[in-house]
């Protein structure tokens, strides 16, 4: 491989590309699925769940905007080829994360006999939008294939992903509230943690086993030895987790964070894993990163704007998480 | 239909329910701000009242666009693939500088603008306020600098049938990007002056007659009677403009068949794009050629210079129309209003009830002037570059037309949510006035924000 800038650039979009998703999948993943547990929460509980991701959704959504964005921008030719074949599964996500992203408003907002209406459709919402992404990470893993083996896949895949973005909303919850809705939250981790475990195995089985190719980037000496680490770490930090749900919550009130910082984890450990499997294709077997990219110097234009833009986004998205830390209390606009 | 016409038909919907928000937050962003600076200096906790109606349906409005713009990003690879294959390189690196400097901006401020004001210092409440509108700017900055570029394209080269950019400059300030930014701006800037007149006009009709009604309703008159014919002005030089660079789009606008000098001014017609002539016509002799070339004789171009390169005439002539009779309807009704509240610091029962209606008429012209302008952009999707017909993906038409009817629904639904919802929170603040202690907070603790220090 040369080290030149055409060569380079691409690289460092598809690198900046796979931290947003992860920032998104991790970000809205916990706002994704507190709207899902909101069909198990009772009407003040609800309220209150809303409160400890008001002021953040908005901002987590933006990371899934810049993901494909950048996509879009830096790999035009695999955004084309990905999203015309996931035609139908974006088009739910798309109209899922439009019902819950205004019913968190309208909700509020409503006549007191019409907001019953707008939390059901925000748990729509968020569960079809979680879904979906489940459903496309599991019809891209295969390589875009379609066929009713990839459609059972995809939907195993779809409540897996739904299941461990439950997981993070429960643990968030417990980061962000106390009393009876934190032992619940507790409880829902547990459940949800199941199925998380469930669809990683399943992902880390099918992946290997529907391209060669990726057969072979794991399980050849000695590329074995140095990739061991990523699912031992794994199977550590979930056992570790799972204790954890035993003692929490805990009477001095800390560690709330841990089960959050520990999913957040297990995430990007699943997210290298996934990004190794298909490096250095952006549509599995097709079409490399490199046969994907725009001109280098549109590259060059759209990177230099990032390396001067991320890091004070980075700063000021620190610093509104800062200014709403602490317990969620009742959110009002003044 | 095909594939082609229901993807417009998909796209055209969607910009069409998108563009409805961002008209109310480019400018609400601004106004908030003014409030708030009013209130800084003043400390009159009207100022905050109001900053507080208006702050909610800043949140609703944004959260509209928010959605409808995520639909938007995902809709160029699903259903115009071709778009981003030949032009990428020059669309990717605006739409990437929209979400890096402006959508990161505004989302995060959001925050702390909406849920922040007893949490962070008063000043960096009103710097959060200021971010906001800002960054709401900005995103009107690069995609209409996008968007412009597509309808006079500039400082490129094509290579292989793909885009290259060579001036970015060139690209950014492309020749009408100037004037399409500031009408649009503009219009932001009346469809937020009328809603506000509209609405405080309904709490008006509802027996309020509180202070912070009137603040909102007086910024919304006197501001909309300083900005429409300013408008006026502007949307005159965009014509001339677009009269420089586009135009076969003049000549649909106007409905001018044969080139040539004395063209009438058509008021109304019927055009008739088999025959080549308009039906019941009614016009001015020598407008047209007045009014683009100041001159009676002044040449002006018709369609016969375009043969089977112009947009369709139809939508165009009437387009433009609405969009005009629109803003003088405004002009008057504003003008009237500003008279009024010099005079009496009132407006009279009859006025109110033409200003409610009155609240949309910036959607209906910001709409209006879109389709006069996007339709005119047609048959290319890059003026001389690249066909609408060439981008498109390869997604059975069922498929789009399915999911097409299923926006359609959906979108109609949360309009008539929307709007619901703001003539219910006039209602609840036509009841609660000025009196009621704002939610959870006493009389006093509203002048001062918690962590002020």
């Amino acid at each position: 491989m040369t080290i030149d800038w055409p060569t380079i650039l691409p690289l460092i979009a598809a690198t900046l590309m796979g931290v947003a998703i992860l920032i998104y999948v991790i970000l809205d993943g916990f706002d994704l699925g507190i709207g899902i547990l909101f069909a198990v929460a009772g009407d003040h509980e609800q309220d209150r769940m809303i409160s400890a991701i008001g002021p953040f959704w908005d901002a987590n959504e933006t990371w899934l905007v810049l993901a494909v964005g950048l996509l879009l921008v830096a790999f035009p030719i695999a955004h084309g080829t990905i999203l015309t074949a996931l035609y139908i599964p974006v088009f739910i996500l798309l109209v899922g994360l439009i019902l819950r992203g205004v019913a968190f408003d309208f909700r509020a907002k409503v006549p007191a006999g019409h907001k019953q209406r707008w939390n059901r459709l925000f748990f729509l919402g968020s569960l079809t939008a979680s879904l979906a992404q489940g459903y496309m990470l599991g019809v891209y893993v295969l390589g875009l294939r379609t066929g009713f083996p990839a459609f059972v896949f995809g939907a195993l895949v779809a409540m897996c992903l739904a299941a461990a973005y439950v997981a993070m909303g429960a643990a968030w919850l417990i980061y962000k509230t106390e009393g009876e809705l934190q032992k619940k939250a507790v409880l829902w981790l547990r459940s949800a943690l199941v199925f998380t475990v469930f669809g990683m195995v399943a992902v880390s089985i099918a992946t290997p086993l529907a391209s060669p190719r990726i057969f072979d980037r794991w399980f050849l000496f000695p590329e074995l030895l140095y990739l061991s680490p990523l699912p031992i770490l794994s199977a550590i930090l979930f056992l570790l987790l799972w204790r954890k749900t035993f003692q929490l919550p805990r009477p001095d009130g800390r560690q709330e964070l841990a089960p959050f910082l520990i999913l957040s984890a297990i995430f990007a450990l699943g997210f290298a894993g996934l990004a190794w499997s298909f490096y250095p294709y952006v549509v599995p077997d097709r079409v490399t990163i490199w046969q994907a990219a725009s001109a280098t110097e549109s590259l060059a234009l759209i990177l230099a704007g990032t390396a001067v833009v991320l890091p004070i986004i980075l700063f000021y998205s620190f610093y509104a998480y800062r200014v709403f830390g602490g317990k969620a209390g009742d959110l009002t606009y003044d | 239909m095909d594939a082609v016409m229901f993807s417009r038909i998909q796209f055209a919907a969607n910009i069409s329910f998108h563009i409805l928000f961002p008209s109310i937050t480019i400018a609400l962003g601004w106004v908030l701000l003014f409030f708030k600076l009013r209130y800084n200096s003043t400390h009159d906790t009207a100022w905050m009242r109001a900053y507080f109606t208006w702050v909610k349906v800043f949140a609703l409005s944004f959260a509209m666009g928010v959605v409808s713009g995520v639909t938007m990003s995902f809709q160029f690879g699903t259903n115009w693939p071709g778009y981003m294959e030949h032009v990428g390189n020059i669309a990717g690196p605006l739409l990437a500088y929209e979400v890096l400097t402006a959508f990161f901006l505004e989302a995060v401020f959001l925050g702390i603008m909406l849920f922040g004001f007893r949490r962070v210092p008063n000043k960096v409440h009103t710097l959060a306020t200021f971010l906001v509108a800002f960054g709401t700017t900005m995103s009107a900055f690069w995609i209409l600098a996008l968007n412009s570029w597509m309808q006079t394209p500039a400082g490129f080269e094509m290579r292989d049938g793909v885009a290259h950019a060579i001036d970015w400059w060139a690209i950014v300030f492309n020749p009408s990007f100037p004037y399409r930014l500031i009408h649009m701006l503009l219009a932001s800037g009346l469809t937020v002056c009328f809603l506000m007149a509209g609405i405080s006009a309904l709490r008006y009709l509802a027996g309020d007659r509180s202070e912070s009604m009137m603040k909102a309703m007086r910024t919304g008159i006197y501001a909309g009677a300083i900005l429409i014919p300013i408008q006026i002005f502007a949307g005159d030089q965009h014509g001339l403009n677009t009269l420089e660079h586009q135009p076969q789009k003049i000549a649909a606008m106007e409905a001018n068949w044969k080139t040539g000098p004395n063209i009438p001014l058509v008021l109304f017609a019927w055009p008739d794009e088999s025959a080549k002539e308009n039906h019941f016509e009614i016009s001015i002799p020598n407008g047209a050629s007045l009014i683009l070339r100041h001159h009676a004789d002044g040449v002006v171009p018709g369609l016969d210079q375009f043969e089977g390169n112009h947009p369709p005439v139809l939508p165009l002539f009437w387009g433009f129309r609405i969009m005009v009779g629109t803003g003088l309807l405004m002009l008057l009704v504003s003008w009237l209003g500003a008279v009024y509240l010099w005079r009496r610091d009132s407006v009279p029962h009859w006025l109110a009830y033409v200003m409610v209606p009155m609240g949309l008429s910036g959607w209906l012209a910001t709409l209006a002037g879109w389709y006069t302008t996007e339709i005119g952009r047609q048959p290319w999707l890059v003026t001389g570059i690249l066909r609408t017909d060439e981008a498109v993906g390869g997604v059975a038409a069922s498929h789009v037309a399915t999911t097409l009817a299923i926006y359609l629904l959906l979108y109609a639904g949360l309009l008539a949510s929307y709007l619901g919802v703001l003539v219910h929170l006039a209602l609840k603040a036509a009841r609660e006035g000025d009196s009621a202690p704002l939610p959870a907070v006493l009389e006093q603790a509203l002048a001062q924000p918690v962590a002020d220090r």
